[in-house]
């Protein structure tokens, strides 16, 4: 499926949004990661979070919906809401699974085996990397991911 | 995204241009693997000019650690730029790796 995105771009309000409806492909991350990222720089946020926070956190919210969330089946669709405004950068990412526990997930980082682990360190970069992780059910899974203006 | 590799005896060095993400980790992995099974066993993977790296490339680059150590080798790590070492940082993964400031660095006594 092509990434549908409507962009509405800014207006008056400062405000800007991006959208997208996604087949459950991880070889469409990176277009929706870009976007977010540039986005990100028009307006204003500092180099290292347009490099670092924004991409890696996008990209495991990303993942987690497309492979945890619709198991990588393409005929499951990913949506995503980036908003840009005076608050800072709001994304909301919704897969069509039921979710999992994150504090489970999160509270695994402070067990000693964790380092030598090879998954499980997504929702921890996530809460790391961004001012607030939020994750809910309702139709479907979707977390939301806020990063205040410095 | 690329990766570009030359082999000489049994030390492999690797270069990863763009990101190490989940899109693209599991071809890395198999090509550094593969290169394993072939015999190197001093592995070098030089990130000068990647941009980010996501939980699976880390847990790519776990994986790959221990395969290597299993096979008697060793995994170093070079040219990670400021963000990159936050990330390692965070994930305490500078405690599992030796990160070395450049190739030539991370060449000395390999």
């Amino acid at each position: 499926m092509t990434p549908a995105k409507v962009s509405r771009g800014a207006g008056d309000s400062g405000t800007s949004v991006l959208e997208w409806q996604i087949a459950s492909k991880v070889d469409e991350i990176d277009a929706i990661v870009a976007a977010v990222c540039a986005a990100c720089a028009v307006a204003g946020f500092p180099d290292k979070v347009c490099r670092l926070n924004v991409p890696v956190s996008l990209t495991e919210a990303l993942a987690n919906a497309i492979e945890q969330g619709n198991g990588n089946d393409p005929t499951r669709v990913v949506r995503v809401l980036a908003r840009i405004d005076l608050v800072g950068l709001c994304v909301e990412v919704t897969d069509e699974g039921a979710g999992f526990d994150t504090q489970a997930v999160r509270a695994r980082c402070h067990e000693q085996s964790w380092v030598d682990r090879e998954d499980g360190r997504g929702v921890f970069l996530m809460h790391a990397l961004m001012d607030n992780v939020e994750t809910w059910c309702d139709v479907g899974h979707t977390v939301r991911l806020t990063l205040r203006w410095p | 995204m690329a990766f570009t590799f030359e082999r000489t005896d049994d030390l492999l060095s690797i270069a990863v241009d763009g990101q190490l993400v989940v899109g693209n980790r599991q071809e890395f992995k198999q090509l550094v693997l593969d290169q394993v099974e072939q015999g190197a066993r001093r592995v070098l993977i030089d990130f000068t000019d990647t941009g980010y790296i996501d939980s699976s490339g880390l847990g790519a680059l776990v994986s790959l650690g221990k395969r290597i150590r299993e096979h008697g080798g060793e995994l170093r790590l070079a040219g990670l730029n400021e963000d990159l070492r936050t990330l390692f940082e965070l994930t305490r993964l500078d405690t599992l790796f030796r990160l070395h400031d450049s190739s030539d660095d991370a060449r000395e006594g390999f």
